[in-house]
């Protein structure tokens, strides 16, 4: 062997401990003051291994170094620097990949008028308003859908149902009516099927959270944090806030609904980005299990979108809330911030993503007329659009889709040591801020670094104190996209 | 491993790749078993595919017991496996090791017995 150089991986460090995450297995591992000290001799200038022992003769045996080489050998953190790197494996969009979750749009019509929506606002897609699109989706459709999803899980046992909108509830009659089916149909199948929804919680009436507790629905709310949060964008047509309309529903609901924990899913915009003040609120206030939290999708300059030090402003915030998860991971006891959750769950795992989500794979959005998009933020879309519930999948569509979508095409990624988390960002991001879904979402990378170091390091910490505790992402359990 | 340790789910499965032993490892891996040209990985024995076995009866002579009638003769075979498809046994590395060990060899049916062993 001639000369050993660094190959590629991302140190982080956690309770003063040495960790490497490998890009692009995703495998964490734990490093010692030996194998430390041979990566950072090694750091921009590559050696032979005699003159490595000798360069770290003063510190280490000569026999430990020789062990320490091989094990890094071993997992690929250094290797000859002359040969040519790993290559990546050859682009094969998957066959027949199974539908894992079936986001049903239920109606394309909405009673909130928030200003920043993708569905309504100025960055939108589809026509919700004049478009040729139906504004509800039919009992037929509904139905037609059920037997798409359960035909397209193929050999999945579990499928997940989630109904979205619009707001959902707006279409409540069909939804009732659609869980029933796709029931009896699962219990037909020998499958299992799983229900969740999205809602902003105005419609929330007794019936309705009833319905919700005895059909064991999940329950997704769209809630922006406390009154002048919620009440800055999250607002009815005539402009009044929706605060004081959903806060009593909600707090019903999370009182009574006990078989599916309620999360909450925040809109991060320039005018509400008081991280802490809305976690807060939303968990110690109004007893949410969960707050997830994400930027608003904005094409640029709108005054709504936030820029530069913002994002700084953002990841500080989320760092604080990681600082008291990790805390309370270590004495084993819940923290909401499903974020942090999320990601360490994905850590955990290994997860080396091929596809930033699950869209167009185990994923797909469905319009009111049955229409199959990408996900539900394309739902309605025919440029987006990859066959119909009525006449399946467009293989050939989605092949191609798959094709040029692939991380191995998004070469702005190929020297970023996120990408097995990132793989490029959403592609509805990618939409409204590039006009193309193929482009990797450039304008977070830097904040996406941070953010996934910040994660590496609470995982580490918590592995070094709490193993236990990383036990629970153990479960072979499908990742909500 | 001494030195480093296996944190996360995907780590184990690395460390677990690499301590794999001969014969019951993945093909290419570090401690597994060789890759082997042409071959398939199924279990049983190693059939090379994508060219015929020197020993397959039929294969050598055509139907007269020569060798003009073949779609592929022995000594095109030669070529064949040198020049077309990589068969590291029966043929010297004609890049680095040998690269005139076919300078002899103007035509191959007249002269391929002209082509001698190449020792390392």
């Amino acid at each position: 062997m001639s000369a050993l150089g660094l190959r590629e991986f991302h140190p982080f460090e956690a309770s003063g401990q040495h960790f490497l995450y490998m890009v692009p297995s995703a495998g964490v591992f734990h490093v010692d003051t030996p194998s430390w000290n041979v990566l950072r001799t090694l750091d921009g200038q590559p050696m032979a291994p005699e003159e490595l022992t000798e360069a770290l003769a003063d510190r280490h045996p000569a026999n430990e170094v020789a062990d320490a080489i091989q094990e890094l050998l071993g997992i690929h953190a250094i290797g000859d620097v002359h040969l040519p790197p790993t290559k990546s494996l050859p682009v094969i969009p998957p066959q027949d990949f199974p539908l894992t979750t079936m986001v049903l749009n239920v109606t394309n019509k909405c009673n909130l008028a928030c200003t920043y929506c993708y569905e309504y606002g100025e960055d939108k897609i589809v026509d919700t308003d004049f478009g040729e699109k139906p504004k509800f989706m039919s009992e037929e459709t509904a139905r037609e859908s059920v037997d798409f999803m359960f035909e397209e899980a193929g050999t999945n046992r579990v499928a997940n149902l989630t109904f979205f909108g619009g707001e959902t509830l707006l279409n409540f009659k069909v939804l009732k009516k659609t869980l029933v089916y796709a029931r009896e149909r699962a219990v037909i199948l020998g499958k299992e099927v799983q229900f969740s929804l999205t809602t902003n919680a105005t419609l929330l009436r007794p019936e309705v959270i009833e319905w919700l507790v005895d059909n064991e629905v999940g329950v997704t709310i769209s809630i922006d944090g406390p009154k002048e949060s919620q009440d800055e964008f999250r607002v009815f047509k005539n402009g009044m806030g929706s605060y004081d309309v959903v806060q009593p529903k909600i707090r019903e609901l999370l009182k009574r609904h006990n078989t599916r924990p309620v999360g909450a899913r925040v809109t991060l915009t320039k005018q509400n980005l008081d991280v802490m003040k809305i976690f807060r609120h939303l968990t110690d206030d109004m007893g949410f299990w969960s707050v997830g939290f994400a930027p608003v999708t904005t094409a640029n300059g709108r005054d709504y979108a936030i820029e530069g030090d913002e994002y700084n402003d953002m990841l500080a915030q989320f760092e604080e809330l990681a600082e008291e998860f990790k805390e309370a991971a270590l004495e084993n006891r819940h923290h909401g911030f499903s974020n942090l959750n999320e990601t360490l769950e994905e850590i955990h795992k290994g997860m080396s993503k091929a596809f930033p989500c699950g869209a167009g794979l185990g994923l797909v959005g469905v319009a009111t007329d049955g229409d199959v998009a990408l996900c539900h933020r394309f739902a309605g879309s025919d440029e987006h659009k990859i066959g119909s519930v009525q006449s399946g999948v467009d293989r050939e569509k989605q092949s191609r889709f798959l094709e040029t979508h692939h991380i191995a095409h998004k070469t702005d990624c190929h020297t970023c040591w996120a990408r097995p988390l990132c793989a490029g960002g959403c592609y509805h991001e990618a939409h409204t801020r590039y006009g193309t879904t193929a482009q990797p979402n450039l304008h977070y990378c830097d904040w996406v670094r941070s953010w996934t170091d910040t994660c590496l390091r609470v995982y580490g910490e918590i592995a070094t104190h709490n193993p236990d505790f990383l036990r629970q992402y153990d479960r072979v359990a499908p990742i909500p996209a | 491993m001494k030195h480093i340790k296996a944190i996360n789910q995907k780590a184990v499965r690395i460390e677990e790749y690499g301590r794999s032993e001969p014969g019951t490892g993945t093909a290419g891996g570090p401690g597994g078993d060789d890759v082997v040209a042409l071959e398939t990985r199924d279990s049983g024995p190693h059939i090379p595919l994508g060219c015929s076995l020197v020993f397959s009866p039929g294969w050598e002579v055509d139907s007269s017991g020569g060798t003009a009638g073949l779609c592929a003769p022995v000594e095109r075979d030669l070529f064949d496996c040198h020049n077309g498809c990589f068969w590291p046994v029966q043929v010297p590395d004609h890049l680095n090791h040998a690269a005139d060990w076919t300078s002899t060899c103007a035509t191959a049916q007249q002269d391929w017995r002209k082509i001698d062993l190449i020792f390392p």
